[in-house]
């Protein structure tokens, strides 16, 4: 008894210190960014200041590097969420070898380094059409593997569908464009909302790939990485801890309805048994 | 194809092969394809391209034998990356067999949304933190100074161990969810029949435990890997001049040497890498592609 308190313990200690390991480096970060310090520490503590905000809400560059991650990530969500959403659709009514083949293929983006995924697109677009990093590129990029994201978010919704539905709108006389809009697109819709902001997201905070794909446009990311490098001041903290903030409140409300949807899902599943 | 067609009629599933081709082709097999050949060709100036200099050549490889900086960086990204690989699996294991195996179901669900948290926020300002916490004045050295463990303030930041220590936070998550995943599939009853044979707690893990969670052991070990061979962002804040990673050499040939043939032959190299260490892990673990693609 006393062996299996001893290793309760043991691992309880263990659990504490993974989640301080977890947390407290974020905590350091916002910390340092109330230090009036010039550069961003916690020791020595300078006194509390909120002056880092107000730095950061006058930074012209950092609002257009904001405009461009967002106009980035609106053209990701257009591209990869409906590229997704297709692949997923022809997945699920594909048997055996072909479908395997093709679901290797899909997720092979994401077992690939993002670099390689840029280097590749530059490449690719300056030989064929001429066409430089930019805007145009990033989202490109971008979408190539985030796509496959949203099709593995698809995917495990579709799992769960019932085609019955489908064939029973189809004997009663409807056309397959009214099938889609009436009774698979609804379905999916939760999964259209999920993969539209994990696509967001995913841009949002993508560095290694857009690096090399920017040309000239600055991304938020990138903005941070190269004030980190050069003309570090606490306001990049502001600006993290803004970004942390906003990132935990989306992380939780997407949990939440995640977990409503599951419940819900489980519970309509009761009902029918 | 067939059922496909039946399914969705012909406008809906000319659409969706249309869509799913362009995805594939014009954004992931083609560039890839023009990379690798790419490699293989000289760097020229436009007016030169398509001349007689022109040729399929193997020398952007052999660069990477010759130049002995380039060599000894790519052969420290593969152990580093190991070395990266190897902690994250030794630090989460725990983590994850308690999470699936132990935890109450009261505790788990804020236990498991504690995770998710660190995993939505941004990679490159998970890395900015450990700026921060290594910095020449930061609060790792005052705190080593003050507990007196060292005597004056060490550079942390700029070496190979701030890298490593770094990407080891920033990557621990890719490892700890396909741990989790795999080691909850495993019936409780299993662990509780060896205890009642009288299965110690080593023999329970090693016999039990770890061959059920090979699946997840070799998703999270292929995941942190190519992150890690592939990152940029963790070398480029934490690390300096002289703990250059592959991915920045790679960025220098494109953006700084102006030599594109030779980049995409270095970003070959890499790729090749990961694939191989893909393969081995497939091999070691013994599971199939279906079971890592989840």
């Amino acid at each position: 008894m006393s062996a299996d308190r001893f290793r309760r313990a043991v691992t309880g200690a263990y659990l504490v210190l993974f989640f301080a390991y977890l947390f407290l480096p974020l905590a350091v970060m916002a910390a340092a960014t109330f230090n009036s310090s010039r550069f961003p520490t916690v020791t020595p503590w300078m006194g509390f200041t909120l002056g880092w905000f107000q730095a950061l809400w006058q930074d012209d560059r950092m609002w257009s590097a904001l405009g461009t991650s967002l106009l980035v990530g609106a053209g990701v969500i257009l591209v990869a969420v409906p590229l997704g959403l297709a692949a997923a659709l022809l997945l699920d009514r594909l048997h055996s070898r072909a479908k395997t083949f093709l679901y290797a293929l899909m997720v092979s983006p994401l077992l690939t380094p993002g670099v390689i995924v840029g280097i590749s697109t530059l490449v690719f677009w300056r030989e064929w059409f001429g066409v430089t990093g930019g805007l145009f590129l990033t989202v490109v990029a971008q979408s190539s593997f985030i796509a496959a994201y949203a099709m593995l978010m698809f995917a495990a919704r579709l799992e769960r569908f019932d085609p019955a539905l489908e064939e029973a709108a189809l004997d009663l006389g409807a056309t397959h464009g009214q099938v889609f809009r009436r009774i698979t697109l609804p379905y999916l819709s939760p999964a259209i909302l999920s993969a539209a902001l994990l696509a967001f997201l995913q841009s949002f905070e993508n560095y290694n790939t857009t690096l090399f794909v920017r040309g000239l446009d600055t991304t938020l990311t990138i903005y941070i990485a190269t004030k980190v490098r050069t003309g570090l001041t606490p306001a990049v903290n502001a600006l993290s801890l803004v970004l942390i903030v906003l990132t935990v409140l989306g992380a939780v409300v997407y949990e939440i309805l995640r977990r409503r949807d599951e419940r819900r899902q489980a519970g309509s599943a009761a009902a029918t048994v | 194809m067939t059922e496909v067609l039946r399914r969705y009629g012909p406008v809906l599933t000319g659409l969706i092969l249309l869509a799913v081709a362009v995805w594939l082709a014009l954004l992931v097999v083609l560039p890839q394809v023009m990379m690798i050949g790419f490699s293989f060709r000289p760097s020229l100036p436009p007016s030169r391209i398509g001349g007689p200099e022109d040729v399929f050549t193997i020398r952007n490889y052999l660069t990477l034998w010759t130049n002995q900086i380039h060599l000894t960086i790519f052969l420290k990204t593969i152990w580093a990356s190991a070395l990266v690989t190897l902690a994250t699996l030794a630090v989460c294991y725990p983590v994850a067999f308690y999470l699936a195996q132990v935890a109450s179901k009261r505790r788990l669900p804020i236990l498991v949304l504690m995770l998710v948290i660190p995993f939505w926020i941004n990679e490159l300002l998970r890395t900015f933190a450990w700026y921060i916490i290594l910095a020449f004045n930061g609060p790792l050295n005052a705190l080593l100074l003050g507990l007196g463990i060292i005597d004056e303030p060490q550079r942390f930041l700029g070496g190979d161990g701030g890298v490593i220590v770094g990407m080891v936070y920033v990557y621990i998550l890719f490892m700890v969810f396909p741990l989790y995943n795999a080691i909850e599939s495993l019936d409780r009853n299993q662990i509780e029949a060896a205890r009642d044979l009288g299965a110690g707690w080593l023999r329970i893990h090693r016999r039990i435990v770890l061959p059920h969670a090979k699946p997840g052991i070799a998703v999270g070990c292929i995941m942190t890997f190519m992150l890690a061979a592939g990152s940029y962002a963790v070398p480029a804040l934490l690390g300096g001049p002289n703990s250059r990673w592959f991915t920045e050499i790679i960025y220098n040939w494109f953006f700084e040497g102006g030599n594109w043939n030779q980049g995409a032959a270095y970003a070959f190299i890499l790729l090749v890498l990961c694939i191989a260490f893909i393969l081995a892990a497939m091999k070691l673990f013994r599971v199939g592609l279906a079971d890592i693609a989840k």
